[in-house]
């Protein structure tokens, strides 16, 4: 085991964890303000790859406007979502809003697998994006870089939005206090939408991603992504953007270093460690490394 | 500039105002005046869109001689765009929002270019203000957060300017100092509607009071009389 085996798997882990990160922002962004978890959220990994798959190989697009595409039907899904599912159940016990959205994740897995097929389909990029770049020890794909750059530059420009725009603090005003926010003059309706479309955008743009990084898609592949950029936005203070980041890094580097470091016959207890980290985190932190006491709505 | 005609609302089955019917002229200072759950706050609520009254009506116009529209089935953000500002119960600041954020957010529907202009006006009005502007709001003291949730409302460049419960959890002398201000807000035009605990100051500053009980208007009339009047003594004047 030499440095550059390490350093593969640290850069492999940074990959890895771009992708949780850009899940995790939509389930904290969304969770602040509603205080709902989004169970359909990882559907929207799901759509997004397919999407990718449609408007690359159906349509035939440059890849620019494929992730553009990708992007768009994401903030569209999750604005249909939220006016489905979410804005209907305002006002009422968290626990059916839970409910409701476990029915519209359930509902897209089977709209998937009965009108895509339960078979997993290949899903190959451009062959410029599997160029290998060697740099020193480590050795990637140009598709790994673009994850990489990607991922950060849409952080850096949720980050801004959210700190420095006038939606970005109607935002966090609204997460705080949907009441006094109202009497400020916010519409919250739209606020609501626009942090729905934002976090299902970017969950989308993952999804393009997984099926860049992996290869295969297939309806059902939203779940497992989608659970653990859950744990991640858990372990990072959930409702907190910078900690559904530090999340998702700390979740994918663990998770690739011990499946990477540890003796093959461990590799299967992957998701057991991802959730012991989780369990570990909570008892010792109970809102997360990050996050705040922020309470129910009332 | 505003009526409050023959209002009926409920809380959930919970029937919490009967007939309240308020009204308030330009220029002036109206205190809202009752026990703990007589439905002060629930009024304030209806008139600002947060609830909507089941009957009767609310009549608005942003100043004198300008046109009355209905405003009792409006959203509260439409409310605010009309220049009625509701500075809530608690204060309510954003305390995850810095002090200029939270100013900003009083500004939200603002579309001119003077709201840095109106920043600076409110930080010569509350200096302390201006002092911690980068910090966030939730560590301010409870005087301080008085102040930013006064000047946020005052952001958005209100005719009617709503306010519960000021001196909740409040030292004297910052009391005095918001109720100063508050004189001299409305000494530049602007009418105010206040609900107070503390009966004592707010007929003191304000011209004409309603007293509310169990979610009725039981009394109402300028504000020297009432304080004069043995019903209100006895009730809220702490006298015998």
């Amino acid at each position: 085991m030499d440095s550059g085996y390490i350093a593969q798997q640290l850069a492999n882990g940074l990959i890895l964890g771009s992708m949780y990160a850009l899940v995790a922002i939509g389930f904290s962004m969304i969770y602040g303000i509603v205080r709902l978890i989004n169970f359909a959220h990882g559907d929207i990994v799901m759509i997004g790859a397919f999407t990718t798959l449609g408007l690359m190989e159906t349509a035939g697009l440059p890849f620019p406007l494929v992730a553009f595409g990708v992007l768009l039907t994401g903030c569209g899904m999750g604005i249909l979502i939220e006016r489905v599912s979410f804005r209907p159940m305002r006002g009422a016990p968290q626990v059916t809003g839970f409910i409701a959205s476990l029915g519209i994740s359930i509902m897209l897995q089977n709209l998937g697998i009965l009108t895509l097929s339960a078979q997993p389909r290949n899903f190959s990029f451009p062959s410029y994006m599997q160029h290998i770049l060697n740099l020193g020890p480590v050795s990637f794909r140009v598709v790994d870089l673009v994850i990489i750059l990607t991922a950060f530059f849409l952080m850096v420009a949720l980050i801004f939005l959210v700190q420095k725009t006038k939606l970005g603090i109607a935002m966090r005003a609204t997460a705080e206090n949907i009441d006094v926010a109202r009497l400020m003059g916010i519409d919250i309706n739209k606020t609501i939408m626009a942090t729905f479309a934002i976090g299902s955008g970017l969950a989308a743009i993952a999804g393009l991603m997984w099926g860049g990084k992996f290869g295969q898609i297939d309806p059902l592949m939203g779940y497992v992504p989608g659970l653990k950029s859950f744990v991640a936005a858990v372990i990072g203070g959930v409702g907190s953007i910078p900690g559904a980041i530090l999340g998702a890094f700390i979740l994918g580097l663990s998770e690739v270093l011990f499946v990477g470091l540890l003796p093959p016959i461990y590799s299967s207890y992957r998701d057991a460690f991802v959730f012991g980290i989780l369990i570990i985190i909570l008892i010792a932190m109970p809102n997360g490394l990050l996050g705040k006491d922020i309470g129910d709505r009332a | 500039m505003l009526s409050v005609e023959n209002i009926d609302v409920y809380r959930g089955k919970t029937h919490v105002l009967h007939q309240v019917d308020i009204h308030v002229k330009h220029g002036e200072i109206i205190a809202l005046i009752g026990a703990n759950g007589a439905g002060k706050t629930t009024t304030l609520r209806t008139i600002s869109g947060l609830l909507n009254p089941a009957r009767g009506r609310i009549l608005y116009a942003p100043g004198k001689g300008k046109r009355q529209t209905e405003i009792s089935s409006l959203p509260p953000e439409q409310i605010v765009s009309i220049g009625v500002s509701h500075c809530p119960e608690g204060r309510g600041v954003f305390s995850q929002l810095s002090v200029k954020e939270n100013l900003l957010v009083g500004a939200y529907l603002r579309k001119d270019n003077k709201i840095e202009q109106d920043i600076q006006s409110i930080y010569e009005m509350f200096p302390i203000l201006e002092e911690r502007s980068t910090q966030a709001a939730g560590n301010l003291s409870g005087g301080e957060q008085m102040m930013l949730a006064l000047g946020r409302s005052l952001m958005s460049r209100p005719k009617l300017l709503i306010l519960d419960e000021p001196s909740l959890g409040l030292a004297p002398l910052v009391i005095e100092t918001i109720f100063n201000k508050l004189k001299k807000i409305n000494t530049e035009g602007v009418t105010i509607l206040i609900v107070e605990q503390n009966a004592i100051m707010a007929l003191e500053l304000s011209h004409r009071a309603y007293v509310l009980e169990t979610g009725r208007v039981t009394l109402f009339g300028r504000s020297e009389d009432l304080a004069l009047n043995p019903q209100v003594q006895k009730a809220y004047l702490g006298g015998e």
